[in-house]
């Protein structure tokens, strides 16, 4: 009888099975059933401007969910993710403009066409890897990034392309809250294929490339398949959130594809825990908040009397926030807030004894 | 004919600044192998010193030039000492985003002190120093970047032959813990050639600024341009970085010049994932071995 049992102070399993539950007490899948919860209920009480934050963080945790898989468990980097993310956008307004597919269908679909571009650009990875990969990646994201602004028949280049209003079932689909759900839905169904995906086979797989793909060639892993899986499902991710974003910004144009939204990405893979799911779903928080609180900082000091005198523009802060965040974490917390949210649990879980 | 030989001397000359501009990445990475994505915001750093002593302190071009250098060579040791000590031995992904994240903080702080706008140097190159080859007229910048660009590379081939210094670094270039254990002080060798480096950059973001103005955000897109640049000559061969600038920069000019011009920003990169497939450490690099 497991049931609301608490968590043991050791390390007290003794088979496989235990060792890869997700959830180790029912108080973990209890508090998840109260945290979905209250995320239903939020939209509810939220201003529409906090709605529409918790909705940037839920596209980004999306996407940081899948980077996070091919970076922190597969241990390729990739340079060129906000390139992926501009394809799953154009390519869900293209289908959803030229070829009339309605939005039920053209967010898998323009997942699994970003999926097939992130195959394609995964393919050096065979031959390449650590800093050479590195480098290949973001030559992948100058080279998507300059296709999507030039090739103007299909994506009518810097013009950008209006979404007509999605609906599925008949029901118009618009406004905040609508796509809350439909965020939240999305990444509750996405995280819950990424956590179970780590605990497969091709999790183990992508786990053995990353600690020594040597080795795990040598024990009989194909490690250019797996690494393209990796690419493939991580793209899938990207291109997942990409085409939910284009549907909830209603018009895509190129300039936010670029490589700051790709360091962005890498970013909060890294604050919020290499290698752990939950982690990526806390570092698009962090970072989403962090842009956003520094805008309104900004905001704030740009009417005080001394400074707009003084001409100092001091917009530039954010991105001297922005960098001295990654610093700081990689210097003094490089496993992230993951790790942080871990030592506060057991330092509950192990009280009074902690040693 | 004249368009091609126009285009032949401009692509010479911008390939060149690309070389001297990659000379302090290809330092870095050959002694610690850390791959500097802050390299442009060290141009621009090297530049703006400079700007603020000649306008703000107005002083003399050489003693400002100098004190440039040394404020360079300043900041790249303390980039080392500070930042990325801690990080001997952590994996490459965070080596690379924290220098990511070092030139989101450069940037802010040069926009934040300097703005986003252009700003030049008031003229001082006198103009005897212009050539003309053929029909074609060089102006005077790009042959003092030609004059300083050569000076440095002689000065620095001299240091890794011949001083103590320059050995060391190469050993450790070589093989870090065959150096290590030869009594070789391998910390200071990365400060050491993090502040030669900034040094250099320092000096390539000052002849940049010349010619084409200094901009925060040109100079840091240059520093992502050194990429391809450096793939082409190798990453660890200095003399290969100018040889690959070159060629980067006679692609540009004339993929600018016959094919399309918007195709020029992005052919080094083409260029450079062809050559990782078909050679995976780069046309000059060297095969690393690996052993499980």
């Amino acid at each position: 009888m497991r049931l609301f049992r608490f968590h043991p102070c050791g390390n007290f399993k003794e088979g496989y099975a235990e060792d890869l539950t997700v959830f180790e007490t029912d108080f973990g899948r209890f508090s998840m059933v109260i945290g979905l919860a209250c995320l239903a209920v939020l939209p509810f009480l939220s201003s529409p401007y906090l709605l529409y934050v918790i909705n940037s963080i839920g596209i980004a945790a999306i996407a940081v969910v899948g980077l996070n898989i091919l970076i922190g468990f597969t241990g390729q980097i990739s340079l060129g993710h906000g390139a992926f993310f501009g394809v799953g956008a154009y390519a869900a307004a293209i289908l959803a403009t030229s070829a009339g597919v309605p939005f039920l269908l053209a967010v898998p679909a323009a997942a699994v066409i970003t999926a097939l571009v992130g195959l394609v650009f995964g393919i050096p990875s065979g031959r390449l890897k650590g800093l050479y990969l590195t480098i290949a990646t973001l030559a992948g994201q100058f080279i998507i990034e300059y296709i999507l602004i030039h090739w103007e028949g299909l994506t009518r280049g810097t013009m950008g392309i209006t979404l007509p209003a999605p609906s599925l079932f008949g029901w118009k689909l618009t406004g905040d809250r609508t796509f809350y759900f439909i965020i939240l839905a999305s990444l509750s169904g996405l995280l819950w294929i990424a956590v179970n995906l780590m605990r497969t086979r091709f999790g183990r797989a992508f786990i053995a490339i990353r600690d020594n793909d040597r080795a795990a060639e040598g024990m009989g892993i194909p490690i250019f398949r797996y690494k393209l899986l990796s690419f493939a499902i991580s793209s899938f991710y990207a291109g997942f959130a990409g085409a939910l974003w284009a549907f909830y910004m209603v018009s895509v144009t190129t300039e936010p594809f670029n490589l700051g939204l790709s360091v962005e990405y890498i970013a909060m893979v890294i604050i919020g825990g290499l290698g752990s799911v939950s982690g990526a779903v806390f570092g698009a928080v962090f970072i989403t908040l962090l842009n956003e609180g520094l805008r309104w900082l900004t905001d704030n000091l740009i009417n005080l009397g001394f400074i707009s005198q003084s001409g100092i523009n001091i917009a530039p802060l954010r991105e001297f926030a922005f960098g001295l965040a990654i610093v700081l974490f990689i210097l003094f917390e490089p496993r992230g807030l993951a790790e942080m949210w871990r030592i506060v649990r057991s330092s509950f879980r192990l009280w009074p004894f902690s040693y | 004919m004249d368009f091609f030989l126009q285009l032949l001397i401009n692509g010479l000359c911008i390939g060149f600044l690309y070389g001297i501009s990659a000379m302090g990445f290809v330092m870095i990475f050959k002694s610690s192998s850390v791959l500097n994505f802050a390299h442009g915001e060290l141009l621009a750093f090297g530049a703006f010193i400079f700007l603020a002593l000649i306008t703000w302190l107005k002083l003399p071009v050489l003693p400002a030039f100098l004190l440039t250098l040394a404020g360079c060579f300043g900041l790249g040791f303390l980039i080392e000492r500070v930042f990325l000590r801690p990080l001997i031995g952590e994996p490459l992904i965070f080596v690379i985003m924290l220098t990511v994240g070092l030139a989101s903080m450069f940037k802010g702080m040069m926009l934040l002190v300097w703005g986003g706008n252009l700003q030049t140097y008031p003229d001082f190159l006198p103009a005897v120093m212009g050539l003309r080859i053929g029909p074609v007229d060089v102006p005077p910048v790009y042959a003092a970047a030609l004059v300083i660009g050569v000076g440095f590379l002689l000065l620095f081939g001299l240091f890794f032959k011949y001083s103590s210094q320059g050995i060391f670094m190469r050993s450790v270039a070589d093989n870090q813990k065959a150096a290590l254990s030869l009594g070789v002080h391998v910390q200071r060798v990365f400060a050491l050639s993090w502040a030669i480096a900034a040094l250099v950059a320092g000096m390539s973001g000052i002849v940049l600024g010349i010619i084409n103005g200094i901009n925060v955000h040109d100079l840091s897109a240059i520093g992502l341009k050194v990429f391809p640049v450096v793939i082409l000559g190798g990453l660890d061969s200095i003399g290969g970085a100018i040889v690959g600038g070159i060629l980067i920069g006679l692609l540009e000019t004339f993929t600018g010049g016959y094919l399309s011009p918007s195709l020029r920003d992005v052919v080094p990169y083409i260029v450079l994932v062809f050559i990782l497939m078909v050679k995976p450490y780069g046309l000059f690099g060297l095969a690393e071995i690996e052993r499980v």
